[in-house]
């Protein structure tokens, strides 16, 4: 199964679940489980244009960390790395900001604790969020890390904006642009207004 | 792509332009079996070509553009899915006057302008056909809202236009579909106007909410400006002219730029000369009735570079009206912050754009106020965006961090819309400094003539603007909103064509000396030559233009039809 089919595959998936006009009520795990085996089906991993594979799989795992699976389907499932990596390959300096930034995990988990990790991917979760919990606050930037927390900030918001403007991450908080067969106004909705209002 | 017929054949009626008008008339001639050619000058349309259900994730790089330079110092692309409509048209230019503002928008593709406009679906009410009887100004129609009523009535029957029964006099009922529940801010609104003696009511939009003539019903998506790829809106290309096509009496040639109705020695109609823009070449197409549906300015143009020496300043243009007391629109919006809004349980908000409008309330008080002719509200805002690129960056560079915790931190903060917007639309009075003529230097690329605009707004208009302001501000602070933006007085003074309701130019009247065209819509002194857009309109109501242009389309295809019958033409 080609890239396009799988992508057909999530469409048809989500919307499915749009149609059903239930998103809370979705079972985000078999979504994840049916996406995963239509992906595994489809025997194609994406193949990075702009990083090497050991950088790809460290971003594949940064933006898991950064947006992760819930009860509802994270970075992974929305293919989040897969778009920053087309992105970084017509945009030389972005490429290079990724580049730098995710050799300085590296470099830094490998130095860091008694535990040493080889590399940012291949530590524990422990250590790669005790990381973490470092330089995605602006307050911990120092004169050693600055490269790191610059990094985050960049990779944190490409990775938001790469989860909520697909069709699956979208779904997290906005149920619109699906059809319908009626259109329904709850009366939840509306007392919540007319009884906030003057005009109650 | 022109399907160019034999250039002997001699076409019972040709018809220039695919809009509102053109597409009337291409669609009630083709039923009633007489043989049309359809003249467009832009391209076909298909189904696919409305980008419905679309999301960012239909663009590769989703917004963030094609170098993504919105994450090195640039910013971000603006996703538009209508843009195939939006023509390049810096082929085909225009002037405006020293001292005017104008603005002329079209779209160059079968449907026109059709395809995405608001789809506010208003009948003019008695008055708006005679309002020199009611303040003295501008000038009244030839015919009367009896004459078309019966029209407002095919079209909706045709098309489909949501509302309810209200017995208002500014708003006259007509043939309704079910309309869809009004949204929480709606109600909000319909509130706020019910204490200050206002009804706000069902909007009228040419939408349907149930199956109509093998259209299936809405599916409130909310995009009808993309144009409806499954035709639950109306639109001339899939409503009119894709059924008419399949009578087998429609031939449609495209990318056909009008150039000149050419003449014979008694000043009929017996070709049109065009440009076919595939080759640039120069084409002819014969005819025996000629109908003009390029919009009002578009057909004033072409008659005034119709050109020969029984009509040196144009054709139907002895008394020099063509171009005329062009009319726009009123316009004036205002928008507030509304708190009650803020936290709203999330549910699909979508629907069909407004669901609530507000008619003029003023009809019988005319006396109390400084403007002669009223306007209606559309009111927008209230509901669940789509995220875009940049989305939620407020919640994440407050909280920052990482995981469930930012995770949750965005779905606590996504919530409604908390603006409501008003735009007043208002009727205009035709006034002798708004018109169009002939540019007498500037050609577009193909050497044809431009327009060149002039435009000035009068205190009628300015005054009606004011109102408009006060009366938002009243509306929007009685549901505990705080306005965005002051309103300035007098108003600034925004350019004409701007709501994209440009009518006139081509007008009729009883009277040949001060019209163009009869009660018909067919010129006093060219009888086989018809006009069917906003081009005839005599002045402006309050009332956005389309259903009017199809209802009077339709009464002219009909009797044209009749008139080709008793070869009266």
């Amino acid at each position: 199964m080609s890239e396009i089919t799988r992508r057909d595959a999530l469409q048809r998936l989500t919307l499915a679940i749009a149609a059903a006009g239930v998103i809370d009520a979705l079972d985000a795990r078999e979504a994840h489980a049916a996406a995963s085996q239509a992906a595994a089906a489809a025997g194609g991993r994406y193949v990075p244009k702009a990083l090497s594979a050991h950088e790809f799989a460290t971003l594949e795992r940064l933006t898991d960390l950064i947006v992760p699976a819930d009860d509802k389907p994270g970075a992974l499932l929305a293919d989040v790395a897969p778009w920053i990596d087309t992105l970084l390959n017509v945009n030389a300096d972005l490429k290079a900001k990724y580049v730098a930034g995710l050799a300085w995990l590296d470099t830094a988990i490998a130095a860091g604790g008694a535990e040493r990790a080889k590399d940012f991917v291949s530590a524990t979760p422990a250590q790669q969020t005790a990381m973490l919990d470092v330089i995605a606050f602006r307050k911990n930037r120092t004169a050693g890390n600055e490269t790191g927390v610059d990094f985050f900030v960049l990779a944190r918001r490409m990775t938001c904006d790469g989860f909520y403007t697909s069709m699956v991450g979208m779904r997290d908080v906005y149920v619109g642009n699906a059809p319908q067969a009626a259109f329904v106004v709850p009366q939840a909705a509306i007392d919540h207004v007319i009884s906030r209002s003057p005009l109650k | 792509m022109a399907q160019v017929a034999p250039r002997s054949t001699v076409h019972d009626v040709v018809i220039i332009g695919s809009g509102a008008g053109g597409g009337t008339v291409t669609k009630v001639l083709a039923d009633l079996g007489v043989k049309v050619l359809l003249m467009e000058a832009g391209p076909m349309v298909s189904m696919g070509d409305f980008k419905m259900l679309h999301g960012p994730y239909s663009v590769w790089h989703r917004g963030a553009g094609e170098h993504a330079e919105a994450y090195t110092g640039g910013r971000p692309t603006p996703l538009s899915f209508d843009a195939f409509y939006r023509a390049d048209l810096s082929d085909e230019p225009y002037t405006v006057a020293e001292g005017s503002s104008f603005r002329w928008f079209r779209s160059r593709c079968i449907g026109g302008r059709t395809n995405h406009y608001g789809r506010v679906q208003l009948r003019y009410a008695d008055y708006d056909f005679k309002p020199r009887d009611y303040d003295g100004l501008g000038f009244n129609w030839p015919i009367s809202y009896a004459d078309i009523a019966p029209y407002y009535d095919k079209a909706e029957r045709l098309i489909g236009v949501t509302g309810k029964a209200e017995g208002l006099r500014s708003a006259p009922d007509g043939i309704f579909q079910e309309p869809a529940p009004l949204k929480p801010h709606e109600i909000l609104v319909q509130k706020a106007c019910a204490k200050l003696g206002i009804k706000a009511i069902n909007s009228r939009q040419a939408v349907i909410t149930s199956p109509l003539n093998g259209r299936p019903p809405c599916h409130y998506c909310g995009q009808c400006g993309r144009g409806c790829s499954q035709a639950s809106n109306y639109a001339s290309s899939y409503v009119q002219i894709f059924p008419a096509m399949k009578t087998g009496n429609v031939t449609v040639v495209t990318n056909a730029m009008a150039r000149e109705l050419v003449t014979d020695a008694s000043g009929k109609v017996t070709a049109v000369s065009y440009i076919d823009k595939t080759t640039g070449t120069e084409q002819q197409v014969r005819c025996r009735t000629v109908v003009l549906s390029a919009s009002a300015c578009e057909s004033a143009r072409l008659l005034l570079n119709s050109k020969a020496s029984q009509h040196p300043q144009g054709l139907a243009n002895e008394n020099g009206q063509v171009g005329k007391y062009l009319t726009d629109t009123v316009g004036a919006s205002m928008s507030a912050q509304v708190p009650a809004l803020a936290g709203m349980p999330t549910f699909n908000t979508d629907g069909y754009g407004a669901h609530l409008y507000i008619p003029w309330w003023m009809v019988e008080r005319h006396k109390e106020l400084d403007f002669p002719r009223g306007y209606h509200v559309e009111v927008g805002g209230g509901g669940f965006g789509m995220p875009g690129i940049g989305f939620a960056s407020g919640t994440y560079n407050r909280v920052e961090g990482y995981g469930l915790p930012m995770k949750q931190a965005i779905r606590d903060g996504y919530g409604p819309g908390t603006t409501i917007g008003f735009s007043g639309r208002g009727a205009m009075i035709p006034n002798e400094d708004c018109f169009c003529e002939i540019d007498p230097e500037k050609k577009d690329k193909w050497g044809i003539p431009v327009l060149r605009f002039h435009w000035k707004w009068r205190d009628s208009e300015i005054n009606q603007r004011a109102h408009m302001l006060a009366s938002f501000r009243t509306i929007l602070e009685s549901m505990g909103g705080t306005v965005n933006t002051p309103a300035t007085t007098p108003p600034a003074s925004p350019p004409g064509g701007g709501i994209i309701h440009e009518v006139g130019c081509v007008r009729m009247g009883d009277d040949p000396k001060i019209s163009v065209l009869d009660g018909f819509c067919r010129a006093h002194h060219v009888p086989n030559l018809f006009v069917a857009d906003g081009g005839p309109f005599v002045s402006h109501a309050d009332k956005n233009p389309t259903h009017t242009i199809i209802a009077l389309a339709w009464r002219t295809a009909e009797y044209l039809a009749a008139e080709l019958k008793k070869a009266n033409v």
